[in-house]
């Protein structure tokens, strides 16, 4: 540019062309990164909003919500709706219920996983391919929605916390991008710790573990959010209600606006009230349910693109 | 033979460890997903919950026929096509094109909360992007109906009306996926070498340019291959989704395979014919799967297993 500056007195005509064509250029390049910025922008508000909208509402003032003043931000700041709400016994019932499914699950989820996907990444395990195809055909052919249905009731597992766990203790493509984590463990590391006297077992949990650790971080992420969000169980096993877990909950209070649940959390008060102190514990309740995954899940964020990628591995 | 079963003991003892490891999975995978297996055979009996599944008179393809000449066969067939082939339609390039706007943009702490936030749908619940939806879509008290109201319009029942559920339902899937689905084309973009990006530099490329000769076709094999997925799965829409947001007034648009097994199967205790709807469903699904698998590994030579 400068040099071009200088250069100007000399060819008058080629500098003005070739900076016409330099604006011309930074122009298109400019209205590139302008809608890319704009996309963007519209985005983030087109995820954003109804996040937002919910958390006003839940923040503002029956008066104000009555009037429908609330489009954007909270107006008339209040937290009756959260007290109404968090006083609510069965709410916390069914969190508990999800914590507990939640907890357990994925603590089992993680066992079997390994369980399974070590012997699979031994090379030399006399049943390695036998077995790689006993569970990969798991994920072509299954006995359907009846016979699983009829299996789990006629185990006795129906009406049990059980029921939430034992069906889905892996998810067979997990094992699958575990045992390429395995696999990516170079045989020597192996090899040492035989000669030092080390068997499979000990070489599982004290030296194969240890290394795939980001691999399992993402798994735990995968299985936790899966029980976390689990609804179709608990629709199909859990009948009784001290034993449902938080979506179910959910599922009652924004779904089937059950009047029973929300005279209950309502009190004593008058309908017109009560209609719209119903609208604000709905969505008081959408934000305390998403608030555990919303406040855990930047810390774990950048496990994401690498998860993502892992399932691309041969699978 | 003795030979033979002297070395497979010895085998078994050299392996003991890894198959004691293996012990608890294979018990888990026998009960839980080969045991239900012969299940699918109540899909050409007369089951009675007295009898087991080996019990009961064999019907032959009753309940298929029963099935195929029902009213509801090309309904389901067509919803159950139409819930997955249209979030696909106008949802497939959205990833792509987001991906290219968050590996452009400069500001690292912009990215970063772009990212943040468009990714965060795909953590919530079914059950919580229903109940948004369906309070937000409310007659009496959602946002939707009171702004069109302040607009001077006329207030729309939108969860009881036939004709806005594909609307509804193909919106909030691209909504709660497009952010999620960008990281594997980011992960792409990023992988493409950085010297074809310099030398377009010395040559006066512009951006867009850029984006259509270089950026795109490095990604091709990326966007085929889950283009193809995604056409595999085109008969298996999820049932959560439907059924939490359909009811009676629109089972006309939104009623699917899966909802109708579960409402055949389980409130109606009618065994036989939904296993024989779901036995149909996933025979559709595998033909789809192998063929899509087959088409992949001839364009790619990759095989998707």
């Amino acid at each position: 540019m400068k040099k071009s500056m200088l250069d100007s007195p000399h060819r008058p005509y080629v500098n003005i062309n070739s900076n016409t064509f330099t604006t011309r250029k930074s122009l298109s390049d400019r209205t590139f990164y302008g809608l890319i910025y704009l996309m963007t922008i519209v985005a983030i508000i087109v995820t954003l909003y109804p996040f937002l909208y919910v958390l006003s509402i839940s923040f503002s003032s029956v008066e104000a919500i009555d009037q429908q003043k609330v489009i954007l931000f909270p107006v008339g700041f209040t937290l009756s709706g959260y007290k109404m709400v968090l006083q609510y016994q069965e709410l916390w019932v069914s969190f508990y219920n999800t914590l507990w499914y939640t907890v357990v699950g994925t603590v089992l989820n993680i066992l079997f996983t390994c369980l399974a996907a070590f012997p699979l990444s031994r090379p030399r395990f006399f049943l390695r391919r036998k077995l790689n195809f006993f569970i990969a055909f798991t994920m072509y052919f299954s006995g359907g929605l009846i016979p699983v249905y009829m299996l789990i009731t006629s185990l006795g597992l129906y009406n049990t916390r059980w029921a939430m766990v034992l069906p889905v203790l892996v998810i067979t493509f997990n094992v699958m991008i575990c045992r390429s984590a395995f696999e990516g463990i170079p045989n020597e590391i192996f090899e040492s710790a035989n000669i030092d006297g080390a068997n499979d077992i000990t070489m599982l949990f004290k030296l194969a573990i240890p290394i795939i650790k980001p691999t399992l971080a993402v798994l735990t992420l995968y299985y936790a959010v899966y029980h976390w969000n689990n609804f179709f169980s608990a629709l199909l096993y859990l009948g009784k209600q001290d034993l449902q877990p938080l979506q179910m909950f959910l599922r009652r209070v924004l779904i089937m606006a059950s009047p029973e649940v929300m005279q209950k959390m309502g009190g004593s008060m008058s309908t017109s009230a009560l209609a719209v102190s119903t609208l604000q514990v709905r969505y008081v309740s959408i934000v305390v349910s998403i608030l555990p995954i919303v406040t855990i899940y930047p810390f774990i964020q950048r496990y994401f693109v690498k998860g993502i990628t892992l399932g691309a591995v041969k699978g | 033979m003795g030979k033979k079963s002297i070395s497979l003991m010895k085998l078994i003892k050299r392996d003991k460890y890894l198959l004691i490891m293996f012990a608890p999975v294979f018990v888990y995978y026998v009960i839980f997903m080969y045991i239900p297996m012969p299940g699918v055979l109540i899909a050409f009996k007369n089951f009675t919950p007295g009898h087991g599944i080996f019990g009961g008179d064999w019907v032959g393809l009753q309940w298929f026929a029963q099935f195929v000449h029902s009213i509801y066969f090309w309904r389901l067939l067509r919803n159950t096509f139409l819930l997955a082939f249209l979030p696909l339609l106008f949802g497939f390039g959205i990833p792509i094109l987001f991906a290219v706007c968050i590996v452009e943009i400069k500001n690292q702490v912009f990215k970063r909360f772009a990212q943040t936030i468009t990714y965060l749908p795909h953590f919530i619940s079914t059950v919580v992007v229903a109940g948004m939806l369906i309070n937000f879509l409310s007659p009496a008290d959602g946002i939707v109906n009171t702004l069109l109201a302040r607009f001077g319009m006329e207030k729309v029942n939108f969860m009881m009306e036939a004709g806005w559920f594909r609307t509804i339902f193909t919106s909030s899937e691209i909504w709660q996926s497009f952010g999620f689905s960008s990281i594997i084309y980011i992960a792409a973009i990023m992988s493409i070498d950085p010297e074809m990006y310099d030398s377009g530099k010395i040559d006066g490329v512009s951006k867009f340019q850029e984006l259509w000769h270089l950026t795109l076709p490095s990604i091709k094999p990326t966007i085929v291959i889950l283009l193809l997925l995604s056409l595999g799965g085109i008969m298996s829409v999820g049932f959560e989704k439907v059924y939490l947001l359909y009811n009676g007034a629109t089972y006309e648009t939104a009623d699917v395979l899966s909802t109708y097994v579960y409402r055949m199967g389980i409130e109606g205790q009618n065994y036989g014919f939904a296993t024989a709807v779901g036995l149909f469903n996933s025979i559709i699904t595998f033909v789809l799967v192998f063929t899509v698998n087959r088409i992949t590994r001839r364009m790619t030579n990759m095989s998707l297993w």
